[in-house]
This record gives C-alpha cells, structure tokens and sequence, in this order.
C-alpha cells in the first residue's frame, strides 16, 4: 500500500512516456505538411528502395528510406498518422459514448434494462470482431466515416460491460440510498452521484479504445477495405511493405514499430491517467 | 398530537413467501429517541428503510401502514413521497466510509440536499452548513468543504453525515447503528454528539442498534425485535429495571459487563430460543390463515 502511494505520487515515467510519443505522433500529424521532409506520394523510380539513413546507399532527406515506387517512408508514416489518429479519436469517442450511456443505465437500473442491454451485449461479442468490421466495412463502403462508423459500432460492448459492472458496484454503495433519501430522482442520480465515480474508468478505457482504434483501422487497410484513396496508412504501407520484405524490411518495420509503440502509448496513458486521477487511489 | 412515526401492522416477505417484518408496530413520538435493538437479521435495518422508502426491491411490503407526521405514506404517489420523506426525515447511516460519495467534495455533498430538494440558496445553505459543522465540533470547516473523503477520517466523516443529517432540520432521523463501524473510543464521542444534538434540536430519532448499553444510553424507549417482530416493547429504564420477555432477559444477561470482566460470554438460552420459535411460529401460522 504504501509503496504503491509512494509510486503513484513520484512523476509517472509511464505517463510521460507514453503521453510524449502520442504527442509528439499527433503534433508530426497536425503539421504533416509542415515536418514531412518529402511529399509521400511523389514516386521516383530512380530512389526506389533507398535504405534507411544509416545503411549505406541512404540519400540524404530520406532518413527511413523509400518504398518500392521511390516514395519517402517517413513521410508516408506521418501522413499515415493523420488518418490514424483521425480514426482513433472519432471511433474511441463514439463507441465510448454508446457503451458508457447504455453501460451507466443497466448498472444502475437493472432489472429489465439490464436484461435487454446485457443480452444485446452477449450476441454482439460472438461476432468476431476483425471478421466483423470487414463484413461491415463491405456493407457500408469503404471510406474515412464508414471505417469510424465500423468501429464503434463493434467496440461500443466493450465500454458497456466495463461500465455496467462498475456502476453495479457504485449503485449499491450508501451515498446513493442516501441521495434517494434526500429526495433526488433516479436520473439525476445515475448522472450526478455515479458517473464521476466511473469517469476514470471510462477515461482509462477511451485511450485504450483508440489503440485498438488504430489496430482495427491497419488491419481494414491492410486488406485494403479502409479509405479508398491514395492518402497513405499504416496498415496500407504494411501491405505494401509485405510484399517487398526481402528487398526492403524497413517498409515493413517502421511503420509496424510506429503502430506498436502508438497502441501501446494509448494503453498504457490511459491505465497512468486513472491512477493518477482516480480520487479514492489518488 | 400525532406521533412523529407510527408503524401499524407493518409485515414485508421475501420473494419466497417468508416473512422478515411480522406485523410490526411501533411509534415514534415528536422529539423521542425510540431505539429497535435486536440481533443481526431481527429486521432493525429493515424497518429504518421500509420507512425511509428504499427497501431493497427483493423485500415487499404485502401490510399495514406508515404514517409520517399524520401522513399515510403509502397512499401518496411515488414523488410526492420522495419529496415528504427527503424534507422531513434523514439517516446517519452505518458505514461512514461508503456513505459519502468519494468523488465529490464534502461541501457539495452537504448542501446539495438544502439547495436541490428545499429550495434554499447557496449562501444560506452555506451558513447553515458551517453552523452544524460547528455543532458537530468540527473546528476547521473550511479545509472539511473543501476536502474528499478519502481525506477525512472515520469519526470526521460520522461527524460530517451527523451535521448533514440534522441540517434541513428534519422531524426523524433513522439512526441506523451509527458507531458500530468506528472505532471505541471515537463511538462515545459520536454517541455524545447525537445525544446533544437530539436534545437542541429536538428531533425525534429511530436509533437502530444492538448494543443495549447503547440503548440505555440514548433512548427513551425501547422496541425489542427478534426476526423481524416486536417482541417487548417499553420505556428504557422500566425494560432495564424489569424486562418482561424471556428473550429480553436473556439478552441483557448475554451483555458482558464491566464489574466482572473476566466472566466468560454467555449465549442467549436455547430454552429461550426454543420458545421464540413457536412463538413465531403460531403468529405466521395466524397470520397466514386470513392472508390465504
């Protein structure tokens, strides 16, 4: 116990690291115009499979090298970083929305609510999930919005059964048979008394969400059912960088070394963030 | 004048037909302390929700009657009721730890009831809050508003529902044993400060507990329940002198007792016992009869 106080009061290393990369990923992102050394869809045959900078062959301003058609690698990695994060925090805020409402109302109503909701939540998660977002990506179309949509409608159970479970756990503590006695109304309740008891909870999940975000949108780029134009992605790259793994890794590696450390980041800022946050382990 | 509390005939069952409140009676009269004292699951607790509306949904009120200051809560509507047991009754629950929400702070918390039920302005459940704060010998209330409750101790947070309890000035609070979670030497003085602001306030108090030096300690009479039924009932001082029911005395006579500590502990009498049973046995078996 008192260690991991002595811990949690101590600056966090995990939270500045993970919340360094994510800045620094999104900020190169923002500004890709501006920090992107190349334009990434510039093809030049003559600079095809250029090495990274330290291997030589390397040309300078082409510091992780080129892909097979002569386009810069770290540029198409920032730009891919737009679309990923795009992604990321429009489907993670969606999906957390559904599923935190829904989860907050059959936690703390129960009853039939909770059978309805929870018995929705159960056929939901035996789809398979990538399976799933394919089928839905090739429903909807391909295209920014419908890979967004895709996601949240899949990972919407994942906040909802989170959330229900610990607004169970909150409703049958006494401030909220207290709250009752005073004459407060059920609604104003669940929005007042419990949701700030499952707000680190949700924030902890939200920044999960959006590493799996950026999973679920490289594997629908991957097989080529995200967006449908030119603009690079990480998971489109990867592709790409599959098919030239004998002659040129580092298409493969650094854009899977970006997509690592990124869902990682996300994971691991958002579990820093409750601890740091959370007023009963504060 | 009408009592504060009456309970009439009240009996509520589980969903499997058993009883846990048998045909209780009992009433609270304007500024007395009436304490239900009982073992654990003789229905104390249960009675201080039945009348504060939030039994839990298992538990079923299938009779009788409860009247709050003359009115019949079970004949008004769901939100009329709320709004008359929120302006005229208050707990002091059990477990100070959980009874205040974790996330918000204690000032909050405390005015929330005089500002969104009563209708009071801030300032004003301001002051009031401070001058129960002191009431409660909290000498330091600006740092206490300002602070969560995990920042707080057990006795301070006890001290903070008591103020919160007595603020909106209710008729009846359900006292629902509120030292058992804290430790001794803090329980006297809590039991003290409930004393002392019963008797200024005049408030009339359901003192759930069972703790018969508890009982002596506090209250004018005295409900003594044994699954769920009232089974002695009298003012406190003629139960200690002359306690009528066997299980009464044999209760008393379990209460360890400072003048011979090292008596070993005795349990209540399975002779006793035996007798409660058929007791309560042929009361159900009477009680069925009419209810089919």
């Amino acid at each position: 116990m008192d260690e991991g106080r002595a811990r949690r009061r101590g600056v966090s290393p995990r939270l500045w690291l993970a919340g360094g990369w994510l800045l620094l990923a999104l900020l190169a992102a923002i500004f890709a115009p501006l920090v992107a050394p190349q334009d990434p869809l510039a093809q030049d045959l003559m600079l095809e499979r250029l090495p990274p900078f330290w291997i030589s062959g390397a040309e300078p301003g082409y510091w992780l090298g080129t892909d097979s058609l002569g386009r810069d690698l770290l540029s198409r990695l920032i730009f891919g970083g737009r679309i990923a994060f795009i992604v990321a925090f429009a489907a993670a805020i969606a999906a957390c929305l559904v599923g935190s409402m829904l989860g907050l109302v059959a936690g703390y109503f129960g009853g039939w609510a909770d059978l309805v909701i929870s018995r929705i939540v159960d056929v939901w998660m035996a789809f398979p999930p990538v399976l799933f977002a394919i089928l839905l990506v090739a429903v909807l179309g391909t295209g920014l919005s419908s890979v967004i949509l895709a996601i949240a409608i899949i990972d919407w159970t994942r906040f909802c059964r989170v959330i229900r479970a610990e607004t169970m756990g909150q409703s049958r503590m006494d401030y909220v048979e207290n709250a009752r006695i005073a004459g407060h109304g059920r609604i104003g309740i669940m929005l007042r008394e419990v949701l700030p008891n499952v707000v680190p909870s949700i924030v902890a999940l939200l920044s999960l969400e959006m590493g799996i975000a950026v999973i679920v949108e490289a594997i629908l780029s991957f097989v080529n059912l995200s967006i449908s134009t030119d603009d690079p992605t990480w998971g489109g790259i990867i592709a790409e960088g599959r098919l030239s793994i004998h002659q040129a890794w580092w298409v493969l590696v650094f854009p899977l070394i970006t997509l690592i450390l990124t869902v990682l980041s996300f994971s691991q800022f958002g579990e820093a963030l409750k601890t740091r946050f959370d007023p009963v382990l504060r | 004048m009408s009592a504060c509390l009456e309970i009439r005939n009240l009996s509520a069952v589980l969903p499997n037909g058993q009883r846990v409140l048998r045909s209780v009676s009992l009433a609270v009269q304007p500024g007395e302390v009436r304490a239900l004292v009982g073992e654990s699951g003789a229905g104390k607790t249960m009675i201080g929700k039945a009348v504060l509306g939030v039994l839990p949904p298992s538990v079923r009120i299938v009779e009788g009657d409860m009247l709050l200051e003359g009115e019949d809560l079970g004949r008004l509507q769901p939100k009329a009721r709320r709004t008359l047991i929120g302006a005229r009754t208050a707990l002091i629950p059990q477990d100070p730890l959980t009874a205040l929400n974790p996330s918000r702070r204690i000032g909050s918390q405390m005015t929330d009831r005089l500002v969104r039920i009563l209708g009071w302005g801030g300032d004003k459940a301001d002051r009031r809050i401070r001058q129960l704060l002191d009431e409660v010998q909290i000498r330091d209330p600006d740092r206490v508003l300002k602070s969560y409750p995990h920042e707080l101790s057990g006795g301070m947070r006890q001290r903070v529902l008591i103020a919160a309890a007595f603020a909106a000035e209710p008729r009846l609070i359900v006292a629902d044993e509120p030292t058992t979670a804290l430790d001794v030497t803090v329980q006297k003085q809590i039991l003290r400060l409930i004393a002392q602001l019963q008797r200024e306030h005049g408030t009339a108090i359901l003192f759930v507990t069972h703790d018969l030096g508890v009982v002596a300690k506090i209250s004018q009479k005295v409900s003594v329940l044994y699954a769920g039924k009232v089974v002695e009932e009298a003012e406190t001082a003629a139960l200690f002198a002359a306690p009528q029911h066997p299980y009464t005395r044999a209760l008393m006579a379990a209460t360890p007792r400072y003048t011979d500590p090292y008596a070993s502990l005795k349990p209540v009498d399975e002779a006793v016992l035996a007798g409660l049973a058929a007791e309560i046995a042929a009361a159900d078996q009477a009680w069925r009869r009419p209810h089919g």
